[in-house]
């Protein structure tokens, strides 16, 4: 069973609607449809010649990555300037903290310059939550990827990579492939497809790269990615990083490459218009080749449109969910004094 | 006060928007709808014209005034603008005009698609309501609402006008 | 001061005494039952009609944070604290700054204690110089100057050979060696249980493996050594049933579990609530299941609360980056008495896994109540209750308890005779 908050859930406001952004556990299959909804809408503003629009004109949007991030960083700076923010981006490992600052006074210190939202990467898991919850309440936090834990705007742009290539996800078999034990992306992604109503979820990847209790997602494992990939129509490729193979996890890239790989060999296992999909950044050769990154099969490119997109609906739901709260506080206060 | 039936306003519309581009030198006018009473009304009065001409629709959610008080609208749809907006003579239909900020907001939005050569404004209905300085260039019916009182356009087919009562807001 | 105690249900599992009856109390000790000797004069008496007494708790882990770490805690108000608990006599781990490996820190400690005349201390030592698992401390002069057993914190021995030397060592003066199980290469960079609900979050797992693995080889040197030895902190199902494999054998060891331990899983760091960050980490359902059985079987015979106050600040951060520890012994015996509310012991046998199993463990006077012993007792109610949080006496308010009503209230505790807390 998938743990969800039994208290009013830290991420939405008291009308069920979204104020912070910090994880897809919990949030209902409704909501997450909404975020699709919205960004296909988004899309098309970024189709135009004018790719802005005013909806958060006049508030103000912090970056603050604490972990080194050139690609998220930016596709959410440029969301934020689409709709028109303020925007500032912080990067942490090179100020305040590193003269011994908590992240606690950074935050507060932003939110007394009056950000109205935090788009927050950290290297510890949780991060996103502690600080929603016993920093800043009042201001709107963005989970930009915290640890291992959950990258969650990555989950969505991939489900709309997704539903915009695939269509209905109930009809789907979507295979994950790579280091699922150290990724974010895969459990953001193994929550969102089965909140969508997937029916087919495989990881596939070594023991030493999956983490244990994965049936708690509902998903099927597979060692063997010929077995894994057959008849998929997505295959979503994560990034493999070096210190696998220090931390003796993996013997070699090689060997991952020949067991792992996704070649134009392996690729043919799956269905013949299957799509494939990767977080990025690819390393070629290691846990892909470079023809199938290349090919016509992958939607790694488009990944990045959909994911200023996603973004873009991300801040602004966000934003109008903590308005609403406010609202709400306001006149929950003024009947009390009646 | 009995609500007008839109079936009976709209040939007349057509024959005021007919006089209207003519007096104007407009040729080929590019329609656009204001989702989703707009869209219905822009798509009758098409009917009526009976040139096959396109039909562009707005989504206006993006560019309201209130989404400080109000949010984001929870059903937002992408604008589809099939032609182009630069240069071009465009007529903006929409179901109802109240304060006129729908209609601000439509000709903002408007301008991040291109520079049109000229807005002509049509409305089923003016409620005699306005806070913005935005008047119909053809208008179906001028209606005065009770304060408490609004109207919807139900659609597509058949249109029909009906009241509604605010719920006793605060 | 004469003191006479009216009415109490007296439970001494040393004794198996359990009937209501008075008790007097005199120049610090136990004098009487039942019935006052001759020519006692109460110069003060104390309404226990409904209230049960019981010997003053034993609790083996108790951090006073003193000396060297005044920001979370001191003798002071850490003793003052345990004495809400019903604690009357408690055991400091050598985790201090500096580290507990000279008589002088033993001594200061033991002043301190004194001065402060809360509960009474008896200083745990280091093992090794500086706990860092290689250099010997001089255990005979830390014994004499007050230290009751030696341990190594929670650092783990990388060498096997220095562990087996330091347990020869001890067991030529009949010294108890207080061991913690965890293997510090299975555990490094864990926050949390390896399980579904660390692999959920995210969270670097420690594997029941980094216990049990540990345990295993400690228990093999142990009884190579002949030392007296006493298993602290025991999280896993698995690892209860080793030392109960190891005492069928013959083996005398001892073991100890930390209450939240027996309440607690890793299903409460959902949230990641940075209160649930301790070290060892809490485990599964399944471990908290046979950790509850082995309490009850006796096989782990003591109850302690691991008390580990720290300052707001260390528990203010994302969850990686706090520091681990639950402030919880001034809720002792509230939250032992959930062990009973629920039916897993009756209220001697809880008793006694809060007094006299851990005194036997370390061989320290105290645990139960009998004439011409030391008057350390509480009297509490079983049929109240304690709202945790209000008042709080630790500096340490880390304690996800806060908030929570608990069974029982401990209404008096005397240490020799004095009331060291009352409520």
């Amino acid at each position: 069973m998938t743990p969800t908050d039994a208290k009013r859930p830290l991420q939405l406001n008291d009308n069920g609607q979204l104020r912070h952004f910090l994880s897809l556990d919990g949030l209902p299959r409704a909501l997450l449809t909404e975020i699709l909804d919205t960004a296909d809408s988004f899309l098309e503003v970024g189709a135009r010649a004018v790719k802005k629009v005013p909806l958060l004109r006049g508030k103000t949007v912090c970056n603050v990555f604490f972990e080194n991030s050139t690609r998220t960083r930016t596709t959410f700076e440029l969301a934020a300037k689409r709709l028109s923010a303020d925007v500032i981006t912080l990067n942490v490992s090179t100020s305040s903290t590193s003269k011994g600052e908590t992240l606690t006074d950074t935050l507060r210190n932003l939110e007394a310059m009056a950000a109205d939202m935090f788009v927050v990467r950290h290297a510890d898991s949780g991060a996103a939550h502690f600080i929603a919850e016993h920093v800043c309440p009042d201001v709107a936090v963005i989970n930009g990827g915290d640890g291992r834990h959950a990258h969650p705007t990555q989950g969505m742009l991939d489900m709309l990579t997704i539903r915009r290539h695939k269509g209905d996800f109930e009809k789907l078999s979507v295979a994950i492939v790579g280091d699922i034990l150290h990724s974010r992306v895969a459990r953001s992604n193994m929550l969102a497809l089965k909140t969508l109503g997937c029916p087919d979820i495989r990881v596939i990847g070594p023991k030493t790269l999956l983490p244990v209790g994965l049936d708690q997602y509902g998903v099927t494992v597979y060692n063997d990615m010929n077995e894994g990939l057959r008849d998929v129509d997505v295959v979503i490729m994560l990034r493999l990083q070096r210190e696998r193979m220090q931390g003796g996890l993996l013997p070699s890239e090689g060997e991952f490459y020949r067991l792992y790989g996704l070649t134009t060999q392996r690729m043919a296992l799956a269905k013949t218009d299957a799509i494939v999909m990767h977080p990025g950044p690819i390393n070629r050769g290691v846990e892909i080749e470079s023809a199938v990154a290349d090919g016509s099969q992958s939607v790694i490119l488009s990944q990045v449109t959909y994911g200023i997109a996603i973004r873009m609906a991300v801040l602004s739901m966000a934003m109008s969910g903590q308005t609403a709260q406010r609202q709400l506080e306001q006149e929950n206060a003024a009947e009390e004094q009646n | 006060m009995t609500l007008p039936n839109p079936n009976q306003l709209l040939p007349e519309m057509a024959a005021a928007l007919h006089e209207h581009l003519k007096s104007r030198g407009i040729s080929e006018p590019r329609f656009i709808g204001i989702r989703t009473g707009g869209v219905w009304v822009a798509q009758a009065l098409l009917d009526q014209r009976d040139q096959n001409e396109t039909l562009g629709i707005l989504d206006v959610s993006f560019y309201r005034d209130d989404f400080s008080q109000n949010g984001l609208h929870p059903q937002v749809r992408p604008s589809e603008l099939p032609f182009e907006i630069e240069g071009q003579h465009l007529v903006l239909v929409d179901d109802v005009l109240m304060s006129g900020r729908t209609i601000r907001a439509a000709l903002n939005e408007l301008f991040d698609y291109g520079r049109p050569a000229s807005v002509s404004l049509v409305c089923l209905l003016d409620l005699n309501a306005r806070e913005l300085p935005i008047r119909p260039d053809v208008v179906g019916a001028t209606l005065s609402l009770a304060p408490d009182q609004r109207v919807k356009l139900l659609g597509p087919a058949p249109l029909a006008l009906e009241y509604q009562t605010l719920a006793s807001a605060n | 001061m004469p003191t006479h105690i009216l009415g109490a249900r007296l439970i001494d599992p040393a004794s198996g005494r359990d009937e209501v009856t008075d008790i007097y109390c005199q120049d610090g000790r136990v004098i009487a039952f039942g019935q006052a000797p001759a020519g006692f004069s109460a110069a003060r008496t104390i309404d226990a009609r409904g209230l049960t007494a019981a010997p003053g708790l034993v609790d083996l882990s108790v951090s006073l944070r003193e000396p060297g770490y005044s920001r979370k805690g001191n003798i002071a108000s850490e003793t003052l604290a345990a004495t809400a608990g019903g604690i009357t006599s408690l055991c400091c781990p050598p985790q201090t700054k500096p580290v507990l490996d000279t008589a002088a820190v033993a001594e200061l400690i033991l002043d301190r204690a004194r001065e402060s005349g809360h509960a009474k201390v008896f200083p745990i030592g280091a093992l090794t110089r500086n706990l860092a698992g290689e250099q010997l401390s001089e255990l005979v002069a830390l014994r004499d100057a007050g230290c009751v057993a030696f341990g190594n914190g929670l650092a783990n021995f990388t060498s096997n050979r220095n562990l087996g030397r330091a347990l020869e060592y001890a067991a030529t003066f009949d010294l108890t060696v207080v061991i913690h199980s965890q293997d510090s290469d299975l555990a490094e960079g864990g926050l949390a249980h390896e399980g579904p609900a660390a692999a959920f979050l995210g969270l670097a797992g420690i594997p029941e493996t980094a216990e049990t693995i540990a345990l295993a080889r400690n228990l093999l040197l142990v009884e190579q050594a002949g030392v007296r030895a006493h298993f602290s902190q025991i999280t896993t199902a698995r690892g209860a049933q080793m030392i109960a494999d190891a005492q069928a054998r013959g083996l005398p060891v001892t073991a100890d579990v930390a209450m939240y331990q027996l309440i607690l899983t890793d299903e409460a760091l959902h949230g990641f609530s940075s209160l649930y960050h301790v070290q060892p980490p809490l485990r599964s359902a399944a471990d908290r299941e046979g950790l509850r059985q082995a309490v009850k079987s006796g096989v782990i015979s003591a109850i302690s609360s691991h008390h580990q106050p720290h300052e707001a600040d260390a528990k203010q951060a994302p969850f990686g980056e706090t520091e681990p520890g639950i402030s919880s012994a001034e809720i002792l015996l509230p939250l032992a008495m959930t062990l009973v509310e629920d039916g897993l012991l009756d209220m001697p046998t809880l008793l006694s896994r809060l007094t006299t199993g851990p005194a036997a463990a370390l061989r320290l006077q105290g645990g139960h109540l009998t004439v011409g012993g030391a008057a350390d007792l509480v009297l509490f109610d079983p049929n109240s209750t304690t709202l945790v949080g209000e008042p709080w006496h630790s500096k340490g308010r880390n304690c996800p308890f806060v908030g929570h009503c608990l069974p029982g209230a401990v209404r008096y505790t005397l240490v020799d005779g004095r009331v060291a807390f009352s409520c």
